[in-house]
């Protein structure tokens, strides 16, 4: 619109037209000036929006269960005295829950790691060894990518009953592994497959065999993906209740399910649930801060899971 | 390369596996002449217990779905008859639904406005993190968060809290919710919640309108000692209070005593033939005056006097727990959508967008007709991997939805633990679990076709 203004008009009229070019954009200025803040205010809302129900957990947290009956956690703001950690304190002599604490850090450890192993030794073989129907077996295990743990509820509970892992925390492991494996092999395989041959063709020259291969020049150069993988993983069984809640028992629990068993009676057990949700949380959100980006990179490699 | 490509596009798509070139610069036939069995070894522990613990459910849940609850005889299609015959199966479907049409899309819109508002904004980051943030905690986190939030007593729940404020800033609360006529009153119910006089009133007469049973605590601000009111020639002038003083009962009955209180603010209608002929609104100490309008006309005190103070929405009762529950799902999220999209729009060339600027295109027809089209491919995948999470949520229901609720905020992923493990009926959980995975499968079919090009380089 304007170019064809500006192309047409003739050059007697030019004063005039500079003029309101001016004003034009003076009030487009203007017009943006106010949208920008419009904006502004508009993400401020939304980010308050997005930060105060978790607010609200950790102030409810610091609360009695006396004064979280009377009234809002809101309340804090105006009677800043009613804050303590007595909650906490209980908490953590509640044996339940810090034994499921422990549970879920001896779940979610091995489980990640092992995910990493085997996944990178089988995304290796993906990448850069010969067998047959190699590229066959790789799409097929992306197949799996998608395939929903609720299909593998009953069958593997089932299975671990006959061979006594039901109830057990290497039961919970073996699923998270079984699980997490198709995408950690899918990831591994393509970050693998774009390492330079002349990288591994000198290593090879060096006499190094392909375990050695695997572990000195393969591993290393996965390391970002591996990092990515790592905290993907990591997060998933560690923030897991599904199957935590099926197939392990009331001395393997993870923290997710001791909580869970409290929220039937929401209400009563709000000096255990906040708190406990809140620990729970700590870790997780740590880690987020700590690895954003390695996280956002495996969330984006995830898109498809 | 160009051998890399032309192995990719060569053949049709159904066509049989063709191994890449093995001469091409980018083979990645292995540097070692691995051994068979050494590839195998690599691949043993993934295949091992991909089979054991993902491909062997799918097929036992397959056989297991046409066998009956003990497992021991074939029952056909009996449990994927049940699947649409059962009432709580066909709520689950049912919210399954209304989950897999609005979690997805609305949490995508949220993503893709964020993504697009914080491109330009400084602390754009800030925003970022803080929306980004709930995808690192727990669904069982969020599911206490969320009952918090959605408590039903607004001086709990912020829900309520926040809806509360705002409908009480538009309708008025009222002032005396349980205020009724004591004996021998000279007002009688008018239906509705209303109160009118038993008699017309008279200018120059002073009228008593005495009521009973507000709480001390729940007086007025501005309520004042009751004063009988002063005669007016040609005005119709009168008082309403609380008879009632605390520890003394009624005192005088229908007259005003010394530590009664007037209805500050009460609203009082003269009715004359059924129809409004005046109003107006008692002073602090409860004495009001109409206009000469008023004579001869009953009075009324309107119902909306008496409400019911507004205490907000049912967040977690039948009706709204599904929409509540999406809701603390998008919360989650939206932050996923916001960091893909954001991602795909750092990859549209600005040229584009100037080009459109330069072309007298505003900011809202650039987003319209030039980004939008441009992030499709990007907002398909956010959509498609939201619909498959959505079909397998499961923490966030059975956490936020109480007990009483739970019925009414099935889910399918719910509805299979409920049935696999509280109902003992493995036979219709089978059934459920191979229908969500009928669910994905088309998704499973688009990741392998698109995968089958990229692995022949």
């Amino acid at each position: 619109m304007t170019a064809d203004a500006g192309s047409l008009t003739p050059a007697a009229t030019r004063p005039p037209e500079t003029a309101v070019k001016a004003r034009q954009s003076l009030g487009s200025r203007l017009v943006e000036a106010v949208s920008g803040g419009l904006v502004r205010v508009f993400l401020i809302v939304v980010g308050l929006f997005w930060l105060v129900p978790t607010i609200g957990l950790l102030l409810s947290s610091l609360r009695t269960p006396e004064d979280m009956a009377a009234s809002g956690w809101w309340k804090v703001f105006t009677e800043p005295s009613q804050l303590t950690f007595q909650s906490y304190e209980e908490l953590l002599e509640n044996g339940d829950i810090t034994s499921s604490l422990l549970n879920t850090a001896l779940i979610t450890v091995p489980a990640t790691v092992l995910v990493v192993v085997i996944g990178a030794l089988a995304g290796y073989a993906f990448a850069w060894m010969d067998f047959p129907g190699r590229d066959w077996w790789f799409l097929a295990v992306v197949g799996l990518l998608v395939v929903p743990v609720q299909v593998a509820l009953i069958p593997i509970a089932e299975l671990f009953g006959k061979i006594g892992l039901f109830g057990s925390m290497l039961g919970v492991i073996l699923f998270h592994v079984g699980f997490g494996l198709p995408f950690a092999v899918f990831l591994l395989r393509n970050f693998f497959a774009e390492i330079p041959r002349e990288l591994l063709e000198a290593a090879r020259l060096d006499g190094a065999g392909e375990l050695r291969l695997f572990a000195r020049v393969v591993m290393p150069l996965g390391g970002p993906a591996i990092a990515s993988l790592g905290i993907f993983q990591f997060l998933w069984v560690w923030n897991d209740m599904l199957v935590a809640l099926i197939f392990s028992d009331s001395g393997s629990q993870p923290i997710t399910v001791a909580l869970q068993t409290q929220v039937r009676q929401f209400g009563n057990n709000i000096d255990v649930l906040a708190p406990g949700a809140f620990i729970s949380m700590v870790i997780p959100l740590a880690v987020f801060f700590a690895f954003q980006r390695q996280f956002v990179s495996g969330v984006m490699a995830g898109a498809v899971k | 390369m160009t051998s890399a490509t032309a192995a990719g596009t060569g053949p049709a798509p159904e066509g049989p596996p063709v191994p890449a070139a093995p001469k091409s610069p980018k083979s990645r036939k292995s540097v070692t002449g691995t051994r068979k069995s050494v590839a195998a070894l690599f691949l043993l522990p993934a295949l091992v217990l991909l089979g054991a613990l993902v491909v062997y459910p799918i097929g036992y849940s397959l056989i297991r779905s046409f066998y009956d609850q003990s497992g021991d005889s074939f029952a056909g299609f009996d449990n994927y008859e049940t699947l649409f015959t059962d009432d709580g199966i066909r709520t689950a479907l049912k919210n399954n639904i209304i989950w897999v049409v609005f979690a997805p899309t609305v949490a995508t819109a949220l993503g893709l406005i964020f993504a697009v508002l914080t491109e330009r904004i400084r602390w754009g980051t800030a925003f970022k993190l803080v929306v980004f943030m709930p995808m690192a905690i727990s669904m069982l986190a969020a599911g206490i968060i969320f009952r918090l939030v959605y408590d039903q007593d607004p001086d709990k729940g912020v829900a309520n809290a926040v809806w509360v404020g705002v409908h009480d800033t538009f309708a008025e609360s009222s002032a005396f919710p349980k205020a009724h006529p004591g004996r021998d009153s000279p007002l009688k119910p008018a239906g509705g919640g209303a109160f009118i006089t038993k008699q017309p009133v008279s200018a120059g007469t002073p009228v008593a309108l005495p009521l009973v049973g507000v709480a001390p605590d729940l007086m007025p601000d501005g309520a004042a000692k009751a004063a009988t009111a002063e005669p007016a020639d040609g005005k119709v002038t009168g008082t309403t209070w609380q008879d009632f003083t605390r520890g003394k009962g009624v005192g005088k009955l229908g007259g005003v005593d010394a530590a009664e209180l007037g209805y500050a603010g009460m609203k009082i209608e003269a009715i004359k033939d059924g129809e409004v002929v005046a109003s107006t609104t008692a002073a602090g100490d409860g004495t009001f005056t109409l206009p000469a309008a008023a004579d001869g006309a009953l009075l009324r005190l309107p119902a909306d006097n008496f409400k019911e103070p507004y205490n907000g929405l049912d967040w977690l009762g039948p009706s709204l727990v599904t929409p509540a529950i999406i809701g603390s799902y998008v919360w989650m999220w939206a932050g996923f959508a916001m960091v893909l999209i954001a991602a795909g729009l750092a990859g549209v060339p600005r040229e584009l967008l100037e080009a459109a600027r330069v072309d007298g295109a505003n900011e809202w027809q650039v987003f319209r007709r030039v980004t939008v089209p441009l992030l499709a491919p990007v907002l398909a995948v956010v959509v498609v991997t939201l619909m498959i999470n959505v079909l397998k949520v499961f923490d966030l229901v059975f956490i936020i939805a109480p007990g009483s609720a739970q019925d009414d905020a099935n889910v399918l992923a719910l509805e299979l633990y409920r049935k696999g493990f509280a109902s003992d009926q493995p036979g219709v959980a089978s059934a459920i679990a191979v229908f969500l995975l009928l669910l994905v499968i088309p998704v499973m079919w688009f990741n392998v076709r698109r995968l089958r090009r990229e692995v022949r380089r």
